[in-house]
């Protein structure tokens, strides 16, 4: 199978701090997808270009209810409905690696693509009339003059959870791969058939089960005090009452 | 992609520099990249000890702090006759501004030096920032720790002799289960997020327990709400099921704790509650005397402790050779917990008694039954050999969440206590302290105890902040009142360590103790977000008296950006950012030192400043010097150092004590530390090494160093202890113990005035105990239901970025959140405008529902609202219009009872309790849809940018 660099995502560790958010949006901006411009930067309901952005919603009633931070960005699908509807050939999808670009060039800024996205993972420049979005930072994990461990997405190299992973998921000894196999990766709306590259790793959970008898043991430091570790026998007993 | 720059368009930029960030509290090291001199990219530096490489939401938009309108450029001098608040400025040279401050300043000096108050917002430059007020010879000093978590410092130093953050933390590399009570995420914040997810993936528990589930309590395998205040109660119902099922830590306990030691109980005797000494010759300069006694089993009459062979009680009650009735320190502690059941708990916490007893049993039965032992050799100071170090594998943290209430420090004495009970202490899997903690309980630095010490044209002969260990220690004049304008340190906040910020401004405008001529903020917000009671605080430095001045004469504000407070200064200094400063991260003060030894780290700057701004520090070395500071000038007058990165190399504590701001490549060849000779290359040598310096301890000296002989005599070598000796654990708090007998009159030295007798004896309990929050006790319940708190989002904690372009699209405005049950009894929906009311005042706001929220309980993000115009943001920005601040409901001041006037703090520690306020809510049905309170239009400060661009495309080095 060809090689299809993708996310997965830990939403066991993942506490939605926004790093890979702001470094997604630093690296990028001035780099070979930029700029990422903002609208009244410093005015009223600000609002910007992110390739990356993190939602947080609830499940359940209190008190049974999870708060779930959930980062979203181009899912890079194997069948992305996006690159068909573009009138110009500006949205397309690399053989060599599987990323989902756009040629802004090419780009005329109809937003097709946007309405074909059901994930919502566009982001229109409205300045420079293009569509942008994730390239998993095309311009680091190429690049030669990086050492090896820094050719990552700036999202994954920022994240302090590493709740990020990166990789090829269509090699399966990949750590992503594995990931997916072993942790419970699932995909995005599998339904709608577009195969999204990017994967999520479902919470996890870790109890512990203490049986009675495991609480008290037979060198109960108590006992050293002279107090028995069941507590006093105050109730009455048959010793107490019987007399045959 | 820009094809026109093609993918392989040089994407990075064209220069590399390390420094540290200040984005926030926790100091992660930077690798700053430029291209043509504009900041291109700024990420985590792999090499660097704290953060290994990631970096936070904020870390990463330190670009914006570059290019944020609200930047200070100029110094500004406030208009004649103008008020304050209305931003009438008109722009000085520095030159004009020291001439002022130095004239001003010297004045005072040469006059009256507590007249002089510095109060600063962040304490990762009290080192510097300290020294200046001491060298002036004001004890008006102090840094924002009062208003935010002295409680966890004093709480647990007091205890444990080290605390959370800086001084120590979770050792979540080898526990197995972590337990997280309270907001906590902000301190430390990256090094936690790394910890937590290694420790979840490596099959760890994490039980969060928090009114509140967001931040990291949304990943905990359980989270357990419970009501604002109350964890006291829970922790000392945990601590009474361990006990009662044996779960403790015995062997612990006995050797390394005061749980065995023998207490007075001779209710007549002026020794009651205190431990009984034997005699014997005392070593000089010995902070604890191995004095004490313990009970043995087997002669069955006291003896010294720690005797070898000894085998002592841990409970019971017996009589001394002389009639003196004693008990062990921990049977009064059983004896206490008796009343704290499960089920008493679950009355006051919410928290089901079933689900406390669950906790404890896996607390209890996880550190007994998952014991690590690792093959590390040390010699403990009783000179006994031991060939491994163990550990029982169940962590902690906590911060504001637990500290910021006025009942704060005894619950985090009973969390020491259940650290401690359970064995944690500096062992793998549990706490671990940062050098240069553990230090003594309390340790050995002391403020001056009397006025006399406050003399013109004088140092200060001790620090301003110290660690009172007896009624001597305070710092009070002959009728028991207070020295300092913030009260602490004396009967009515006795154990004030960080000091009271957050009373300066009101004590100063009342002239309650006295009246001050100038105070100097530097980086704290006090018209706004880092103050209680916002709306009166602002009349306040308003506030003229009967002959038309100003009831706080002079008001300095050094800041890098137009805050609120900025529109009320006299006197404007503009400071350079993080990235346009040297600055140490220095071992006197709070340094980044890591488990495993100390580490000490700096700030060299990566860009040029605006030419108008100056950093504080050159501003206080500049001031020092003019004003002749003994340390900052020779016998002749001249100065002696240049500037501040002259003053970090050369600076001494004393001539030829070798002890400077920082510890790496000390000596002439940069081949000491800690001590050594000042070395002219030590800049240098920061850069070369990722601006770090850190020391690892051999693996001997890691663990138990509270009574690691081998750690505790490099510790006195390297002058970070005064002292190589046990700094045994405090279950039973003889310090505060002293208090109370002074209060009921039992002791020969100083006693509290009378009116304050009666706080001191009941708050002064050597033992942890449960009692309301002061502020809730007082108030109406029935009218105000609800408690209200605040947290900071994970892209804002700690940061002075809440304006940032980036940061403030992901947090523009706050919602009031509470349970969708509050809002069906009140009858309004998610997202409808509502009042938020309180005994001090109300808020309008929008609200929002939530299921992770204790449905007693309603919460926001703090510091997000603004004052319309503030930070130079447009006016009607949703900051301003949307935002809200929760602080106009809090009150700095309980209410008045008897015509005394308390704070709202902590009775012990003055811990500002910001947690206790309680409000309810209703519709607003003005149809006015914004936040008030609103201000006047706060207008753009001479220097600030004019244009506020519509859009931005910010792309490095295009100017170009």
């Amino acid at each position: 199978m060809s090689k299809q660099l993708a996310l997965v995502i830990d939403l066991n560790v993942c506490v939605g701090c926004h790093a890979c958010v702001t470094s997604c949006k630093e690296w990028n901006t001035s780099g070979s997808a930029g700029a990422l411009p903002d609208e009244r930067p410093y005015g009223k309901d600000p609002s910007g270009t992110f390739f990356n952005r993190v939602q947080t919603f609830e499940v359940g009633e209190f008190p049974n209810v999870e708060t779930v931070h959930f980062p979203k960005s181009c899912l890079h699908c194997e069948d992305p409905p996006c690159v068909p509807v573009c009138p110009t050939g500006a949205s397309y999808k690399r053989e060599e690696d599987g990323i989902v670009l756009v040629d802004y060039d090419k780009c005329i800024g109809c937003e097709y693509c946007s309405w074909a996205c059901p994930y919502g993972a566009r982001e229109i420049d409205t300045r420079q009339k293009v569509m942008k979005k994730c390239t998993l930072c095309v311009d680091r994990i190429y690049d030669p003059e990086l050492p090896e461990s820094e050719r990552k997405p700036a999202c994954v190299l920022a994240c302090p959870t590493s709740a990020r992973l990166f990789g090829d998921v269509n090699d399966p000894d990949s750590e992503v791969s594995v990931a997916i196999r072993e942790e419970g990766g699932y995909q995005l709306m599998p339904e709608w058939g577009t195969n999204p590259a990017n994967h999520y790793l479902p919470r996890r959970k870790q109890r512990i089960t203490i049986h009675e008898d495991e609480l008290i043991r037979a060198d109960s430091p108590l006992k050293k005090e002279g107090v028995h570790p069941h507590g006093p026998v105050e109730d009455v007993t048959l010793d107490d009452v019987t007399s045959w | 992609m820009n094809k026109s720059l093609g993918v392989n368009v040089k994407t990075g930029g064209n220069e590399v520099k390390n420094t540290t960030c200040y984005m926030c509290a926790c100091r992660c090291g930077i690798r700053v990249t430029l291209r043509q001199g504009e900041v291109r990219y700024i990420e985590g530096n792999p090499d660097h000890p704290l953060n290994k490489g990631v970096i936070c939401a904020k870390g990463a938009s330190g670009i914006m702090k570059q290019h944020s309108p609200a930047r200070l450029t100029k110094p500004l001098l406030r208009k004649k006759g103008s008020d304050r608040g209305a931003a009438e400025f008109e722009e000085i040279t520095w030159d004009s501004a020291f001439s002022i401050l130095e004239r001003r300043l010297a004045k005072i000096r040469e006059t009256d030096p507590k007249k002089f108050a510095l109060f600063t917002g962040r304490d990762q430059m009290q080192a510097l920032t300290g020294l200046f007020a001491k060298q002036f010879g004001t004890p008006n000093y102090a840094a924002h720790g009062g208003f935010c978590s002295v409680n966890m410092a004093a709480g647990m130093i007091y205890s444990i002799g080290g605390s959370f953050w800086e001084f120590g933390g979770p050792d979540l590399e080898r526990a197995r289960l972590f337990v997280m009570i309270g907001t906590a995420e902000d301190h430390h914040s990256n090094p936690l997020k790394m910890a937590i997810s290694k420790f979840k993936r490596s099959g760890g528990r994490f039980v969060s327990i928090n009114p509140v589930r967001t931040g990291y309590s949304a990943i905990a395998d359980e989270w357990v709400p419970i009501k604002p205040g109350t964890d006291g109660a829970l922790l000392l119902a945990l601590n009474h099921e361990l006990i009662l099922h044996g779960l403790y830590d015995r062997d612990f306990l006995i050797q390394y704790t005061n749980a065995a030691e023998l207490v007075n109980q001779d209710e007549d005797s002026n020794e009651f509650g205190m431990f009984v000494r034997a005699e014997v010759p005392a070593d000089e300069g010995c902070f604890d005397p191995p004095n004490k006694l313990w009970w043995d089993r087997n002669l069955d009459r006291a003896i010294l402790a720690r005797s070898e062979k000894a085998d002592p009680k841990l409970l019971g009650h017996y009589t001394l050779a002389d009639g003196t009735p004693v008990k062990t320190a921990f049977q009064l502690l059983v004896e206490r917990l008796r009343q704290y059941t499960p089920e008493w708990a679950e009355t006051v916490t919410g928290v089901p008694a079933d689900t406390i007893r669950r906790l404890a049993h896996e607390m209890g039965v996880t550190a007994r039954d998952q014991k690590i032992e690792l093959p590390i050799s040390w010699t403990d100071v009783w000179g006994r050999e031991h060939d491994s170090v163990t550990g029982n594998p169940v962590a902690f943290h906590a911060m504001r969440g637990l500290a910021a209430h006025s009942n704060g420090f005894q619950t985090i004495r009973a969390l020491s206590i259940l650290m401690t009970v359970l064995g944690t202490i500096d062992r793998p899997g549990g706490f671990r302290h940062k050098a240069p903690f553990p230090r003594p309980i309390p340790p050995c630095a002391k403020t001056p105890n009397d006025p006399s010490a406050v003399r013109p044209g004088t140092p200060l002969g001790d620090m301003p902040l110290g660690w009172p260990a007896e009624p001597d220690d305070l710092f009070v004049d002959e009728h028991g009142e207070p020295v300092r304008i913030d009260k602490a340190f004396s009967w009515e906040y006795p154990l004030a360590v960080h000091g009271m910020m957050h009373n300066v401004i009101t004590n100063a405008t009342r002239g309650d103790p006295y009246r001050i001529d100038t105070l100097m903020i530097f980086m704290a917000n006090m018209a706004w977000n880092s103050t209680m009671n916002t709306v009166e605080v602002r009349k306040m430095l308003n506030e003229k008296d009967e002959n038309g001045e100003f009831k706080i004469p002079f008001l300095v504000v050094c800041d890098t950006f137009q805050s609120e407070t900025v529109a009320f200064a006299d006197l404007v200094l503009p400071d350079t950012t993080y990235l346009e400063r040297h600055d140490v991260m220095s071992m006197l003060d709070r340094p980044i030192s890591e488990y495993e030894g100390p580490v000490d780290s700096v700030r060299i700057p990566v860009i040029d400043p605006p030419s108008g701004c100056k950093p504080f520090q050159e501003v206080l070395i500049e001031l020092a010097s003019r004003l002749g500071f003994p340390k900052f000038v020779h016998k002749d007058g001249r100065r002696k150092f240049k500037d501040y990165p002259d003053f970090v190399v050369n600076y001494e504590t004393d001539p030829g004590s070798g002890i400077g701001f920082l510890a790496g490549w000390r000596g002439e060849n940069g081949d000491q530390f800690m001590k050594g000779s000042p070395n002219p290359n030590q800049w240098e040598k920061y850069r070369q090494n990722n601006c770090v310096y850190q020391y690892h301890l051999p693996k001997s000296y890691q663990y138990m160093r509270n009574w690691n002989m081998g750690y505790l005599e490099w510790a006195q070598d390297h002058r970070l202890v005064r002292y190589a000796e046990a700094i045994n654990l405090h279950i039973y708090s003889e310090v505060l113990q002293q208090f109370r007998l002074a209060a009921q009159g039992k002791t020969s030295d100083r006693q509290p005035p009378d009116r304050l007798r009666k706080r001191i004896e009941t708050y002064f309990d050597p033992l942890p105990f449960y009692y309301e929050p002061l502020e809730s006790r007082m108030t109406d319940k029935g009218k105000y239901p609800l408690k209200a708190i605040t947290q900071r989002p994970m892209a804002m904690y700690h940061s002075w970025d809440s304006q940032n372009a980036w940061l403030r699209q992901i947090h523009s405005h706050n919602y009031l959140y509470m349970s969708p049950l509050v809002g069906k009894e009140q009858e309004f929906s998610d997202g409808d405008w509502i009042w938020v009311e309180s005994m001090w005042g109300k808020v309008k706001c929008m609200c929002r529902f939530s299921e992770a929220v204790e449905p007693g309980t309603v919460w926001t993000w703090n510091a997000i609202g603004k004052a319309n115009g503030a930070w130079n943001l447009a006016p009607g920005s949703d900051e301003a219009k949307k935002g809200f601040l929760l602080n106009h409901l809090i009150s700095e001041e309980l209410p008045a009872a008897e015509h005394e006037s308390y704070s709202n703090s902590d009775p012990i520690t003055g811990q500002a309790a910001w947690y206790d306020v309680q409000v309810r809510v209703y519709p607003a049905e003005d149809g006015k849809n914004m936040s008030m309170p609103q201000f006047d239009k706060m207008k753009p400060v001479p220097g600030v940018s004019k244009k506020r661009k519509p859009w931005l495309a910010y792309f490095a080095g295009e100017k170009q």
